[in-house]
């Protein structure tokens, strides 16, 4: 097979060297994550006062652990560790409460993480004659422009088309013979589905292969979309804390993801109680970026399950594999491909006073994409009798949460008392979906 | 001369508007007049019955959402034209109908029909005015 290298000798460094500029990596970055008012309190409480106490790479479990929560608590520049104007871009997810988790990047960054992309895009078999088509969505969201930027700096020819208009789509893969993807893998399916509708045969176009993310899926699904499409499926994994992709992708021989050690320090710990376990062994997933000025985090809880490989890939780099994502260690939602907590589904239903505190989250799948219902009571003393009034109701929640959670929910109004009671062990979540 | 109607509010569930009525049936309600307006996965049961009172509290002990709102009951000649010469009236004095229907029975040799207005004192008022005759509650419940 033959394997490609964006950088060669990075990404076959011999595990001893790669471990040392980990090592050097973390020094720097603790220096600068000292800068930060949130880590001058977090380390000093844990005695850790420079960087250069850290003689060796077991030194980081004295570090305690970054969640999404002291993100939130910190915005929005607790944790920017440089001046402003030495930032140039900024990326954000949308958080439990509503308020986002946002990460900052300096020019130096931006093109520290642009170059682990193009090492992912290159290690799946891309050269500068593919063309790509990028059908993420752009904007606050790092999948859209991490890859982007990426593709560009190996020199492919990036379509930035974004999410959407399935009929266009198809027809600038066929325009411009289009040869690799950027999508949702719920989303290449719902593609396969329309081809017919649009008299076209899979064989007419001229793909080569897919990045799919954003959302878990199974292996039956990567195989099922390979010979759908006649393609390669290529499993890629990130999260904005940590830049979004880039962070773990799968190389030609598609044996799950190598994670980019002399940028990342993975660990895999039980989230119970927070030890670190063995490679093979699977447990919460914690990141240490060690390539960013402007906004540093240490040991980030992912709340991602899975586990490393402790065997070397046989394209020769020396970067640990990370799993499939098994499961989560809370109780986030993946609705095409955009994360949804249910805590903030409720926030809005209790902000709106004309239904009661009582409701229910249900999603299925229509076709190949997933569908939220969110189950609401009206509230008996608000009821006017008027239908226009209740359908202007049901327009100002889908409004209120698609504003939220970027989703457009269907709403179904029940009568109180219908729905599981408040209290207790009411089941909020309905997941009628099959996996993937 | 105003009448109240009640509005309930049904979740789109099957059985659900055979049960309100059986309930007030069981409670010796006569609903004299309905309509239910219906949308994707909700109606509304508007109903005018011989004792508004009873059917309210009726309603509220079953924990039903209902409400109250004031409509007109008029008299509408049985006749070819008859409801036009009304509708006639209420637009030339640009009076708003929200939604109308009629009744199960007719009062003498005229048909019922229920309106509800936008501003119902102002229509009853121009109505009577036009010599046409609105209901009340005791003309309903004696039906």
């Amino acid at each position: 097979m033959d394997v490609l290298f964006w950088n060669k000798e990075m990404e076959t460094l011999p595990r001893p060297k790669l471990e040392e500029l980990q090592l050097q990596r973390l020094q720097k970055t603790v220096e600068q994550a000292l800068k930060t008012p949130f880590y001058q309190r977090r380390l000093g409480k844990a005695g850790i006062s420079s960087g250069g106490s850290f003689r060796n790479l077991k030194d980081l479990q004295n570090v305690p652990f970054t969640s999404k929560d002291d993100l939130r608590k910190n915005f929005p520049f607790g944790l920017l560790a440089v001046d402003l104007d030495q930032v140039v871009r900024l990326h954000s997810s949308s958080g439990t409460t509503g308020i986002p988790t946002v990460i900052y990047l300096t020019q130096e960054d931006l093109n520290r993480w642009t170059d682990l992309v193009a090492r992912c895009v290159v290690a799946t078999g891309c050269t500068k004659k593919d063309v790509f088509q990028n059908m993420m969505t752009y904007g606050l969201f790092t999948g859209g422009l991490g890859l982007h930027y990426g593709a560009e700096r190996v020199g492919m020819t990036v379509i930035p088309i974004g999410g959407g208009n399935t009929q266009r789509q198809v027809q600038v893969m066929k325009d411009f013979k289009t040869t690799t993807l950027h999508i949702t893998p719920s989303y290449l399916l719902h593609i396969h589905t329309k081809l017919a509708e649009y008299n076209m045969d899979p064989g007419e176009l001229f793909l080569k292969r897919a990045f799919l993310g954003a959302e878990p899926y199974s292996e039956n699904t990567r195989r099922k979309l390979e010979e759908l499409y006649g393609i390669d499926a290529f499993n890629s994994y990130g999260l904005s804390e940590m830049n979004g992709p880039g962070l773990a992708f799968e190389c030609v021989y598609k044996r799950d993801m190598h994670v980019w050690e002399d940028a990342y320090i993975v660990e895999i710990i039980d989230p119970g109680t927070g030890r670190a376990l063995e490679d093979g062994q699977k447990g919460e997933v914690v990141f240490t970026i060690l390539t960013r000025d402007a906004m540093p985090l240490l040991r980030y809880r992912t709340r991602d399950l899975a586990f490393l490989h402790p065997e070397a890939c046989p394209c020769g780099r020396t970067h640990r594999r990370l799993s499939r994502i098994l499961g989560r260690t809370d109780d986030m939602l993946i609705i095409n491909g955009v994360n949804v907590f249910p805590s903030q589904i409720e926030e809005v239903i209790m902000s709106i006073p004309e239904v009661g505190t009582n409701y229910q989250i249900q999603i299925d799948k229509t076709g190949a994409l997933d569908r939220l219902t969110v189950k609401v009571e009206i509230y008996a003393k608000m009821f006017t009798g008027e239908a226009s009034a209740i359908d202007a109701l049901k327009t100002r929640i889908t409004e209120k949460l698609r504003a939220s959670i970027t989703i457009n929910p269907r709403i179904e109004l029940h009568e109180p008392g219908v729905l599981p009671a408040f209290e207790g062990k009411a089941k909020r979540v309905v997941d009628r979906r099959e996996a993937l | 001369m105003k009448v109240r109607q009640l509005s309930v509010f049904l979740e789109n569930r099957k059985g659900r508007l055979c049960e309100v009525c059986s309930l007030l049936g069981d409670n010796k309600i006569n609903i004299r007049a309905l309509t239910v307006a219906e949308t994707e996965t909700f109606g509304v049961l508007r109903i005018v019955v011989d004792n508004p009172d009873k059917a309210a509290q009726v309603l509220k002990d079953h924990k039903i959402t209902a409400n109250i709102t004031n409509v007109v009951a008029v008299e509408v000649k049985d006749k070819p034209g008859g409801l036009a010469g009304i509708l006639k009236v209420v637009a030339d004095h640009d009076i708003n109908v929200e939604y109308m229907y009629g009744f199960v029975e007719k009062s003498s040799e005229n048909a019922l029909m229920v309106f509800r207005f936008e501003d119902p004192e102002q229509a009853a008022k121009v109505l009577a005015e036009h010599g046409i005759r609105a209901v009340g509650e005791q003309d309903i419940a004696g039906l």
